[in-house]
C-alpha cells in the first residue's frame, strides 16, 4: 500500500543554508560554534574527572550530538520559551544558554550547582531560565510539555516548549499520550527527536518497524519531518519553522533528528551492541567541523578566529573547575531542604 | 452523624448543609472565580460533570478552556497538571477512579514529586490531584482500590483524605493553594452525605489532625469514611460505657502526630481504622509513631490495626462488605481491646 510519509531526510539546498547563515550572521554563528566546542569541552572534562574518581555516579554524554542541541535551543528563544529535555541532557541546558560554571559545580556535588548538588549530571535544570530539567526516566519529560503547553494558552503568551526526547522514548506509552493531546488541542509544543539509533543498547532497526520516527506524526495530524541531526543548519532551519508555527497558533510539530553518540550510553556500556567501524564513521560526522567548515567556505571565520573560539572554551572549563573545586559542599544539615515548598 | 463533627458556626448563622460532592464542587467553582490559574482537567469532567458528578455545571460556567475533558491518558492528565503547575498555573486534575493512579505513577512519583527537591528547591508544582477511592458501590476489584499508601510513600507528594464536607471543601481550597503536588482522596460513598458547609471561601489547613470526639478509654484514628464508621460505633459503644477519642489525620502526609500521641497518652489504647488494606497500609505508620513515642510507657494493650483484608475487593455484595471494616467490626474491636483480648 502506498503512504504519503517520509522517506527520506530532508536537506537543505546550498541556496538555503546561505540564507541561513546570512540570517543568522557571524556573530551569532560564532557564538553557536563556541557553544557547541563548549559542549564538547565539558563533556570531555566530565569523561576525566569521573576517570579521576571527582565525580560519582553516571553520567550520559552527548559528544557528536551537539549540532542538534545548538540547532535546536538556538532556533527558539531561550529562556523566553520553556525547555524539557531527556538524560543526555548537558549540551541542551550549555545550549540553552546554561552557565558552565553551574553545571561543573553541580556535577562535582556542589551547593553552588545548579540544583545545590541535589540532581547531579542527570537533573540539571535552569528554571529562571525557563529550561524545565533534563530527566532520567525515557519519556518522562513529554507528558509535562502538554501542561507547558496548556499553561502557554492559558495565559495568553506566544511562547512554545521545546520538548527534547530520544529515539526510545518514541516507544512508551506516554509519548501517545502527549502526542495526542498535543495536537487535539493545538498546543505550541515542538516535538524533537533526538534520534541518537540506539535506545542504551536497542538499535532502532530492532525497536522500530518503520523507517523514520517522524511517520509517527501522521497518526495524529502532526506535522513531521526528519533532518540530519548533525547538521546545525538543517535542525535550526526545521525547528524554527516549527517555532513559527507555534508562535501562530497552529500546533505541534515533530522534528526527527538522526544523531549518533560516540560514548557509550553510560560509563557502564561496554558496547558490545555496534562495532568500531560504525563510530568511526560517524565520527566522520563530526557536527563540529562540520559547522566550522561551512563557515570557513562562507568566509564567515578564519583559522585565527576557530582557534581563538577553542582556546576561550577550554579557559571557560578551566575557570568552572577552579569554581567548581572551590565552591563549598552542602551542608549536611540541609538535606531535608526542597522536599516540600512552603 | 456528620452533620455534627464541625459545628463551628455562631448561633445566629442558619446552618447551611451541603453534599461532599457539593462541597468539593464549590470549592472549585470559588478558586475558579477567584483565580484565572485554577483549571481543571481530566476525563468527562465537562458537560458529563465528572463520573461522580463532582465537576456537573462547572463547564458551563467556565467553559471548555478551563474545564478540560482529555482523552483516557492518565499518565498525560498528570503530567499535563506538573507541567502546567511549574510554568505558574493551579491546575486540579481529576483521575477518575483512584484504581487508575497507577497509570499515572510515574509523572506523580518521579516527576511531580520530585522535581523540586532534585533541582534544589527552585521550582515549585502546586497541583492538585482528586481521586475518588474506595469500595461499596459493587465495582469489583478494578474500581475500588484504596491506595492512599502508594502516595504515602512518596516524598514530595502531600496526600489529604477528607472525611466529611466541611473539610471537603476546607481541604480542596488549602490544597490548591498549597505549592506542592497534593494527592486528594474522595470516598465514593461520602459523596451524597451532607453536613454543614459555610458559603464563604476557607481553608481547612493541611497537616492539622483533628480530634473529632472526645473519650478517655481508647482512641480510634480513622481515615475518610472510616471516621463515619467509627463515629457510629462510638455511639453504640457509650451506651456500653465506653468513651471512645476518635482522630482524624486528614492530612496523611506529611502527619501531624502530635494529637494522636498526646491521645493515646490520655487513653492508653488505639486503634487505627482504614479501607486500605492492611498489609503495608498507613495504620502500620500509626502503629510505628505511637509505639517510637512517649505514648508507649502509656499503652495498656497493643495498638491494634482494622484494616481492608488483604484481598482485592469482590464483586458480591457481602464479600465485598466483608473485606472492608464495618460500623460492628468497630465496636467488636473496641470491645476485644478493653476486655484485654489481644
Amino acid at each position: 500500500m502506498e503512504q504519503d510519509k517520509p522517506t527520506a531526510i530532508q536537506r537543505l539546498t546550498k541556496k538555503r543554508e546561505k540564507e541561513l547563515l546570512e540570517m543568522i550572521g557571524k556573530q551569532q554563528i560564532h557564538l553557536t560554534l563556541e557553544r557547541m566546542y563548549l559542549i564538547r569541552a565539558f563533556e570531555e572534562k566530565a569523561e576525566e574527572l569521573y576517570g579521576l574518581g571527582k565525580t560519582h555516579g553516571t553520567m550520559h554524554l552527548s559528544i557528536g550530538q551537539e549540532g542538534t542541541a545548538l540547532g535546536a535551543c538556538t532556533a527558539v528563544k531561550s529562556g523566553y520559551d520553556y525547555l524539557l529535555n531527556h538524560h543526555r541532557g548537558h549540551g541542551h541546558c550549555l545550549a540553552w544558554g546554561g552557565g558552565v560554571k553551574e553545571m561543573m559545580a553541580e556535577f562535582m556535588g556542589k551547593e553552588t550547582g545548579y540544583c545545590r548538588g541535589r540532581g547531579g549530571s542527570m537533573h540539571i535544570a535552569d528554571v529562571e531560565r525557563n529550561n524545565l530539567g533534563a530527566n532520567g526516566i525515557v519519556g518522562g519529560g513529554l507528558p509535562m510539555s502538554v501542561g507547558v503547553g496548556l499553561s502557554i494558552q492559558m495565559r495568553g503568551t506566544d511562547q512554545v516548549c521545546l520538548a527534547i526526547f530520544g529515539d526510545g522514548a518514541a516507544n512508551t506509552g506516554p509519548f501517545h499520550e502527549t502526542l495526542n493531546m498535543a495536537s487535539i488541542w493545538n498546543l505550541p509544543v515542538i516535538f524533537l527527536c533526538e534520534n541518537n539509533q540506539y535506545a542504551m543498547s536497542m538499535s532502532l532497526g530492532r525497536a522500530f518497524n518503520i523507517d523514520y520516527i517522524s511517520q509517527r506524526g501522521c497518526a495524529y495530524n502532526i506535522p513531521a519531518v526528519t533532518v540530519d541531526g548533525n547538521d546545525f543548519l538543517a535542525v535550526y532551519d526545521a525547528v524554527m519553522n516549527a517555532t513559527e508555527r507555534a508562535r501562530s497558533g497552529e500546533g505541534p510539530t515533530l522534528v526527527e533528528c538522526i544523531t549518533y553518540r560516540w560514548r557509550g550510553h553510560s560509563r557502564s556500556d561496554r558496547q558490545l551492541y555496534r562495532t568500531r567501524d560504525e563510530i568511526k564513521e560517524w565520527r566522520e560526522k563530526d557536527p563540529i567541523t562540520r559547522l566550522a567548515g561551512k563557515l570557513v567556505k562562507a568566509k564567515m571565520l578564519t583559522e585565527d578566529e576557530q582557534v581563538a573560539i577553542k582556546e576561550k572554551t577550554r579557559q571557560s572549563i578551566e575557570d568552572a573547575l577552579v569554581y567548581a573545586e572551590d565552591s563549598p559542599a552542602p551542608d549536611v544539615s540541609t538535606v531535608m531542604e526542597g522536599v516540600y515548598a512552603d | 452523624m456528620l452533620t455534627d463533627m464541625n459545628l463551628e458556626v455562631n448561633q445566629h448563622s442558619v446552618v447551611r448543609e451541603l453534599t461532599y460532592a457539593e462541597a468539593l464542587r464549590e470549592a472549585l467553582r470559588q478558586a475558579m472565580q477567584k483565580d484565572a490559574s485554577v483549571f481543571l482537567i481530566g476525563e468527562d469532567i465537562g458537560i458529563y460533570g465528572g463520573a461522580f458528578g463532582v465537576t456537573a455545571g462547572l463547564v458551563e460556567e467556565f467553559g471548555s478552556e478551563r474545564v478540560i475533558d482529555t482523552p483516557i491518558s492518565e499518565a498525560a492528565i498528570a503530567g499535563a497538571c506538573a507541567g502546567a503547575a511549574l510554568t505558574g498555573m493551579r491546575p486540579v486534575g481529576e483521575i477518575q477512579f483512584m484504581d487508575f493512579v497507577t497509570l499515572s505513577m510515574e509523572q506523580l512519583a518521579l516527576q511531580a514529586a520530585k522535581v523540586r527537591f532534585m533541582f534544589g528547591g527552585k521550582a515549585s508544582v502546586p497541583m492538585v490531584l482528586r481521586m475518588p477511592s474506595g469500595s461499596g458501590t459493587g465495582a469489583a476489584a478494578q474500581h475500588s482500590e484504596s491506595l492512599e499508601n502508594l502516595l504515602v510513600h512518596i516524598p514530595g507528594l502531600k496526600v489529604v483524605m477528607p472525611s466529611n464536607p466541611y473539610d471537603a471543601k476546607g481541604l480542596l481550597l488549602a490544597s490548591i493553594y498549597d505549592n506542592n503536588p497534593v494527592i486528594f482522596v474522595e470516598h465514593k460513598l461520602l459523596y451524597k452525605i451532607r453536613g454543614h458547609v459555610p458559603e464563604e471561601m476557607y481553608q481547612v489547613p493541611l497537616s492539622e489532625t483533628k480530634v473529632v470526639r472526645e473519650g478517655k478509654d481508647v482512641t480510634i484514628v480513622a481515615t475518610s469514611i472510616m471516621v463515619a464508621r467509627a463515629l457510629e460505633a462510638a455511639e453504640k459503644l457509650q451506651e456500653e460505657g465506653i468513651e471512645v477519642e476518635i482522630i482524624d489525620p486528614r492530612t496523611l502526609n506529611p502527619l501531624d502526630e502530635d494529637p494522636i500521641i498526646k491521645s493515646v497518652v490520655k487513653t492508653g489504647r488505639a486503634i487505627v481504622v482504614h479501607e486500605a488494606v492492611r498489609t503495608g497500609g498507613y495504620g502500620g505508620e500509626i502503629v510505628a509513631r505511637i509505639a517510637s513515642s512517649e505514648a508507649f510507657d502509656y499503652l495498656e494493650a497493643p495498638v491494634r490495626r482494622l484494616a481492608g483484608l488483604d484481598i482485592p475487593i469482590p464483586y458480591n455484595r457481602e464479600l465485598e462488605r466483608k473485606a472492608v471494616p464495618q460500623v460492628e467490626d468497630i465496636i467488636e474491636e473496641v470491645r476485644g481491646l478493653i476486655r484485654g483480648a489481644y
